[in-house]
């Protein structure tokens, strides 16, 4: 079977959910083999291995991380290079995008990105508009290069022994241009990440004060879930910009997107109308969100927050 | 410091947008057009960047006829001078195609910074500005939520999941904003009026040196085989909190197996 190439997200080592889905996925249309850069490859290997990679190519160099998006990408063009795979897959992830980009030029091949599903063939399902239409696309030219979203493929292990192949990398000039001189961390707390969680509730205008946010997380933390916000509360400086769910900022697709206090603008739509079940509390019935749900209260925010977080704490016994 | 803005004209987000039956394209022509929000933000970094340190701003848009519409408006925000890439023949690139084309028509303009959102509203890729990097040759600053230019140094700061990276690169260099970094100005009525008059380049495919083998749907990457609409959504169940809306929220999670 074909060689199909899964860039590994991790975080110092830790391989996130949706390395682990591609895998997944990759076991569906060939011969999984994962590429794995910068350090850490110890803490990764057993996760990469349960999850059916056959092979493992290791690219360690130190300089890897000193710089952003294209020592990724000049690394994967390398094994493109010498191991002719089928496809390469990538997490749709800001950073997972820009390195298909850059690797999509190299190769000179074109790149699907956001892809909620790839079939035989490396067609892939896309959901666009916001979700109002799904489409069926391909690269008609060159190897394919897709960027998958996270939550498209439940992760199933299939334990495997892959072999490993050190890749040194002499990363040219070109490569070397985007110096990192500070990683600096703003994560509050140790919730799922916005993008990968099987669960979001966000808060909205209807909050009315930063503070109030205290409520939303409570909540979050009572489901496991990550906490996301509308525009309206970005913009008001209620919460981190990079918390904001809609076109101008994340796209979720979570099992459960929960809506507080938010109208349900086209922006925020968006970026949350693929999400497999919605749940909305708004003390406007007219509000928009409410044609989405699956399950809607119409009330005050701040009698039923408070009361449904009671309510799960409890039958958590 | 002389910058290039790329701006891309885009469909309100208001309108439905809709793919055209005949060649699986977006359908530009039946929708109101706007400038793609993200790039208002890059026109008014460019903008405030000018005003500190000096230079000139061009608009370097690819589009067809109807995309003078938003150049017009990128000039009336202050911008000095305007590059349209306009050809039937562009029609249905993708974006390793319309990165192809982009990185020619940078070739026609002296610049040393090339600013842009991170992304269109429509296609939501987020592709361009890294391919404009590995084709042109220029550092890539992407995701910047800050801008600091030192002579020829620029350092951004990379907003990330977890935060926010401190990067920096010499010019030439290709730099996406997102839209926290700044709060973009209203054309003002003087600014209209000026805008009439400012200069407005238009290039065809032979003016930029653009091969058409390279673009339009046949020069692209990828093909759309199909597409349908989203069937619409059955409507849920809705109640009214009457003191237990709280209890029966968590009734429905339960009876979803979620908790």
């Amino acid at each position: 079977m074909a060689e199909v190439l899964v860039l590994v997200e991790h975080f110092e080592g830790t391989p996130k959910k949706v390395t682990l889905e591609l895998l997944t996925l990759a076991r569906s249309l060939g011969e999984p083999s994962a590429v794995y850069v910068g350090a850490g490859y110890d803490t990764a290997k057993a996760a990469l291995a349960e999850y059916g990679a056959q092979k493992v190519y290791i690219a360690a160099d130190a300089d890897l991380d000193n710089y952003i998006i294209a020592p990724k990408a000049e690394v994967l063009a390398q094994i493109v290079g010498s191991a002719s795979p089928a496809a390469v897959l990538i997490p749709s992830s800001p950073e997972g995008k820009e390195i298909a980009a850059r690797l999509a030029v190299k190769l000179d091949s074109g790149v699907v990105t956001d892809a909620v599903g790839v079939g035989d063939g490396f067609v892939c399902d896309q959901s666009i508009f916001g979700g109002g239409y799904t489409v069926k696309s391909q690269v008609s030219k060159g190897t394919p290069i897709i960027t998958v979203r996270p939550n498209s493929t439940p992760p199933e292990p299939a334990p495997a022994t892959p072999s490993e192949e050190q890749v040194s990398v002499s990363l040219s000039d070109a490569a070397k241009k985007a110096k990192v001189l500070e990683r600096v961390s703003e994560k509050k707390g140790g919730r799922p990440e916005l993008t990968e969680a099987e669960i979001v509730v966000s808060g909205g205008r209807g909050l009315g004060a930063a503070e109030h946010f205290a409520l939303i997380e409570k909540f979050a933390d009572s489901l496991g879930a990550a906490v996301g916000a509308s525009r309206a509360a970005t913009d008001a400086g209620w919460y981190p910009h990079q918390n904001q769910v809609g076109q101008t900022g994340k796209t979720v697709s979570p099992q459960l997107y929960i809506a507080v206090g938010i109208s349900g603008a086209i922006q925020h739509r968006a970026g949350m109308q693929t999400s497999k079940t919605i749940v909305a509390i708004n003390k406007d019935p007219e509000a928009p969100i409410f044609e989405l749900v699956d399950f809607g209260v119409v009330g005050d925010l701040f009698e039923v927050v408070p009361q449904v977080t009671e309510q799960i704490e409890a039958r958590k016994g | 410091m002389n910058i290039v803005v790329c701006v891309k004209q885009v469909p309100d987000t208001y309108e439905e947008k809709k793919l055209s039956d005949a060649d699986k394209t977006l359908d530009r022509e039946s929708v109101e057009g706007v400038m793609n929000e993200l790039d208002e933000y890059a026109v008014e970094e460019a903008l405030r960047l000018k005003e500190a340190h000096g230079g000139e701003v061009t608009i370097l848009t690819m589009g067809p006829e109807k995309a003078v519409e938003t150049i017009r408006k990128a000039l009336s925000m202050g911008a000095d001078s305007a590059v349209h890439v306009v050809d039937p023949a562009l029609h249905g690139s993708d974006a390793l195609a319309t990165s192809y084309a982009l990185a020619k028509a940078l070739g026609t303009i002296e610049h040393d910074l090339v600013i842009l959102g991170v992304e269109s509203t429509d296609a939501r890729m987020s592709v361009i500005p890294a391919m404009l990097a590995e084709r042109t040759g220029a550092a890539q600053l992407s995701f910047a939520r800050k801008v600091e230019v030192d002579g020829s140094t620029v350092k951004i700061e990379r907003q990330t999941d977890t935060g926010y990276d401190v990067v920096e690169a010499q010019t030439p260099a290709i730099v996406s904003v997102v839209e926290k970094i700044n709060e973009p100005r209203y054309p003002s009525f003087k600014g209209i009026m000026a805008a009439k008059k400012k200069p407005l380049t238009t290039l065809t495919l032979a003016d930029a040196g653009i091969e058409a083998s390279n673009v339009g749907l046949s020069g692209s990457g990828t093909s759309v085989a199909e597409f349908a609409a989203r069937p619409p959504k059955q409507a849920g169940t809705i109640v009214k909190d009457e003191g237990d809306g709280g209890v029966k929220l968590a009734e429905f999670l339960a009876s979803q197996k979620i908790i």
